[in-house]
């Protein structure tokens, strides 16, 4: 199989066709590239709403009117500090935290170490994207709370979160693909993943062969992380489809 | 009833401040008996909903005091505020249910927060939706169901915390004759059977007619009168309150009660000026306040033709007399039993 498909791209005129059927066709090392792709960006999402998550919240309820008024000088450096991270390009991001990443991880380099500067770069990013879910709140339901004697934390964790759900999961969705792609550019100094196979190999060797196969690869995995984001958005929201009786029947 | 469960005291309200400051409640007093039904009536704009609003604080008021059954609100720090609110249920226009959550979900909502066990919450959700009707429904979720069922379960979800008193503020504004009178009933047999005593925000006269026994009328942030509803349907003794009870003008039977009004002329024009010069120039060459009572005018190319009924105070009334007679094309004349 290995040789027709040799044969194919060089009777299309593909240079080292050889070289590159035999890197794709090494299927434990794809594997591992796929994974490398997956699972920095993953444990970087994660870790980016332990701390973009609260930040969002406290970004919607803090400001003045909200359901937990904070100091205003508080809210102002946080904004700030949110508006300060996000406009700093994340390759040069990556070049900055390096030092961190050596302190934390114990290097600089490789897969792992890149979740340091993802997580940095994707925090202020999420808690924005959370701040936004939540600002689709209706304003009369959280007022409802207050008028049966609900608490700030109550309201949080009883009504604004539970109540924005589906768009929550949206914007969970639309963070990890877009950390996703920040892990394919760090492909570029060091990371690993499809992202450095298109780039290095692919762009780098001239692999023209491997570099589009690593980016219809990406975009595989960007199309079905947003159909089960959609997916799961639309069936945990409950003003929209759910008959009665199917949950009837789950009981 | 009898004893006063809400009192509110020379409630005030501002919003803003400077140039744009909005005065949305001025003194304020008003005693709200416990287990009656009390509406509160206004057009627009009048501070209906935030007078109803400082009743639980969800506004805080500028100035004045808000006590409700025995505790004065303004004085109770922020978690003695969240514990006497839950005994103060409140109903809104927009109904305001928890989307995410089924019908006897939401009815469970504030035993949660009291920390009842689960299953016994449901058992209490249970009765409370048997109550409003709806029990059929328990596992539906809101944007399964009508707007009057809506209201339903949130009735249900205020009664789960056995308020003391019920707030509603235009909770059939948003619904179809036939169903506000459902829901109208619903509150009815509520404050009757529990004693829950109710305050309703209403913009209709119809609402306050159907069940209230008090009603107080708000025109501009100022309370214009209060009083039992028979009272001041039958007589309106505030210029608002007759614009509410007479929309279209004041019958003539009625004006005998216009209290405040020492002397009601007719004034029919034939075909003069129009009708807003007399008035303005009343005001200004006599210094009197003529009050339109009712009014059936019309304006043809300019010129009025009709009848007019103005209320004119003792001191005044003769000078404004002479003025208007000295007018062209207007007539006047005493209205029939009218005494002040
Ligand atoms: N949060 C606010 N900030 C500024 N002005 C406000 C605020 N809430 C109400 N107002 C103003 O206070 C006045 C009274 O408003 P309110 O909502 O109490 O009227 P209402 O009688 O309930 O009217 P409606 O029948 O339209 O509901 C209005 O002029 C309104 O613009
Ligand atoms: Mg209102």
């Amino acid at each position: 199989m290995a040789e027709q498909l040799i044969a194919l791209l060089e009777s299309w005129g593909v240079s080292k066709a050889a070289s590159q059927v035999e890197y794709l066709l090494d299927f434990p090392e794809l594997l591992d590239q796929i994974w490398q792709t997956i699972y920095a960006p993953a444990a970087a999402t994660l870790l980016a709403y332990v701390i973009g998550l609260p930040l969002g919240i406290v970004l919607v309820i803090g400001e003045k009117g909200g359901v937990r008024p904070m100091p205003g000088p508080l809210m102002r450096v946080l904004n700030w500090a949110v508006n300060l991270l996000r406009s700093v390009p994340f390759l040069i991001l990556m070049a900055l935290v390096m030092p961190l990443s050596t302190l934390i991880i114990g290097t600089s380099v490789g897969t792992t170490a890149t979740i340091v500067p993802l997580t940095l770069a994707a925090a202020p990013y999420v808690s924005r994207i959370v701040e936004i879910s939540l600002r689709e709140m209706d304003r009369g339901v959280i007022e409802a709370a207050q008028a049966m004697g609900c608490s700030p934390w109550q309201i949080v964790t009883k009504v604004m979160l539970p109540e924005c759900r589906p768009s929550l999961i949206n914007g969970a969705t639309n963070a990890s693909i877009t950390i996703l792609g920040y892990g394919a550019m760090s492909g570029a100094i060091g990371g690993g993943g499809l992202g450095a196979v298109a780039l290095m190999r692919g762009y780098g060797r001239h692999w023209l062969v491997v570099m589009w196969a690593a980016v219809i690869l990406l975009v595989l995995l960007v199309q079905i992380i947003q159909s089960i984001g959609t997916a799961l958005s639309v069936k945990s929201d409950r003003r929209i489809n759910h008959s009665e009786s199917k949950r009837r029947k789950r009981k | 009833m009898g004893e006063p469960i809400i009192q509110l005291r020379h409630l005030t309200k501002r919003f803003g401040s400077g140039d744009g400051q909005v005065r949305a409640l001025e003194d304020i007093s008003i005693d709200i008996r416990a287990g009656e039904i009390f509406g509160v009536i206004g057009l627009s704009g009048a501070g209906k909903s935030t007078l109803v609003r400082c009743i639980n604080l969800l506004e805080r008021p500028t100035s004045g005091e808000v006590v409700v059954d025995g505790r004065d609100m303004l004085r109770l720090s922020s978690k003695e505020l969240r514990e006497a609110r839950k005994s103060i249920g409140m109903i809104f226009q927009g109904f305001n249910l928890l989307m995410q959550r089924t019908a006897l979900d939401n009815v469970c909502f504030p035993l949660e927060l009291a920390g009842t066990p689960r299953r016994e919450a449901a058992g209490r959700a249970r009765e409370l939706l048997e109550l409003v009707d709806l029990a059929g429904r328990a596992d539906a979720y809101p944007a399964q169901l009508s707007g009057g069922q809506k209201q339903r379960v949130a009735i249900a979800r205020t009664l789960a915390a056995s308020p003391r008193v019920l707030l509603c503020d235009e909770a059939t504004s948003a619904l179809d004759p036939k169903t506000t009178r459902d829901i109208l009933r619903l509150i009815q047999d509520i404050n009757r059977r529990m004693g829950i005593t109710v305050v309703v925000i209403t913009h209709e006269m119809k609402v306050i007619e159907e069940i209230c026994s008090r009603v107080a009328i708000l025109d501009r942030g100022r309370l214009a009168e209060t009083g039992a509803v028979e009272e001041v349907f039958a007589s309106p003794k505030s210029e608002a309150g007759r614009r509410l009870v007479y929309p279209d003008g004041v019958p003539a039977e009625v004006l005998s009660t216009a209290a405040d009004q020492a002397r009601v002329v007719r004034v029919a024009f034939n075909g003069g000026t129009s009708y807003q010069p007399l008035i303005a120039s009343l005001a200004i060459d006599c210094g009197v306040k003529a009050n339109i009572l009712g009014a059936d005018t019309r304006n043809i190319d300019g010129r009025a033709f009709g009848t007019m009924l103005l209320g004119l105070p003792e001191d005044g009334a003769e000078k404004a007399l002479a003025y208007i007679r000295s007018q062209k094309d207007i007539t006047v004349e005493e209205a029939a039993d009218c005494h002040g």
